[in-house]
């Protein structure tokens, strides 16, 4: 006889802990960050240039679209740099505990953000 | 008697180590040039100075490439876990090579400013 068990499948239904919302969103911000490769690269060949391409390199990053996508990137380089570093101390196990890896989970998320808007002000 | 068949290609350990130690040296990079950005006036010519010098080339090629090794191992991680077609997903895996090979070449000439 088949039991009615509850299946706890429905992604809508199913929270998703801190610690779990930090390694997605490190996952999500590394394949952002791959497919930002050559644009990355491109920018910094551009702050290397001589005189005229320089000036086409900051008309370039001028455009306010690209200003929002740049921060995006910063956003993704941060937020997986802080993840990173805690994945590290995991594997060597460090802050297993359940208490400690939901706080250092809330720490990753909220100084990738804090220094996203900082520094996305200040480069505005 | 336990006769166990362990079968693969015994890249796992040696892939998942190489993801590590070349995160340590991003992150070694990343310090180090924040560092030397705060530590420089911040005008045109400083930056220009800094990566105009061999070892800042050299190490910023060497980071480059624990980079791609990185992103390999992250990439195809990502390919395997989610993408089931086998043709697909190898199709993927060879773009991946494909662009991270075009994005190593095109680092050497962006870092050593080649023309």
């Amino acid at each position: 006889m088949q039991k009615q068990r509850p299946k706890h499948l429905d992604l809508g239904k199913i929270r998703l802990p801190v610690p779990g919302i930090v390694s997605i969103l490190h996952r999500v911000s590394g394949v952002a960050l791959f497919f930002s490769l050559p644009l990355l690269m491109y920018l910094f060949a551009g702050t290397l240039s001589s005189a005229q391409d320089f000036d086409t390199f900051r008309a370039i990053i001028a455009y306010p679209l690209m200003k929002l996508v740049l921060i995006g990137f910063l956003w993704a380089y941060l937020h997986h740099f802080c993840a990173g570093i805690r994945f590290l101390f995991l594997d060597v196990h460090k802050g297993l505990e359940l208490e400690t890896a939901r706080a250092t989970a809330k720490l990753v998320l909220i100084v990738s953000l804090v220094l996203t808007a900082i520094l996305g002000f200040l480069l505005w | 008697m336990v006769n166990r068949n362990v079968v693969g290609a015994h890249y796992g350990l040696r892939d998942w180590i190489m993801q590590r130690v070349t995160a340590v040296v991003m992150l070694a990079y990343t310090v180090a040039l924040v560092v030397l950005l705060l530590a420089m006036p911040s005008d045109f010519d400083s930056w220009k100075a800094l990566f105009s010098q061999t070892w800042v080339r050299l190490f910023t090629q060497i980071t480059l490439l624990a980079l791609f090794l990185h992103v390999w191992v992250g990439i195809r991680d990502v390919w395997m876990d989610y993408i089931k077609p086998t043709g697909l997903r190898l199709s993927l895996h060879v773009f991946t090579i494909v662009w991270l090979t075009g994005c190593f070449i095109y680092s050497v000439k962006v870092v050593w400013g080649l023309q």
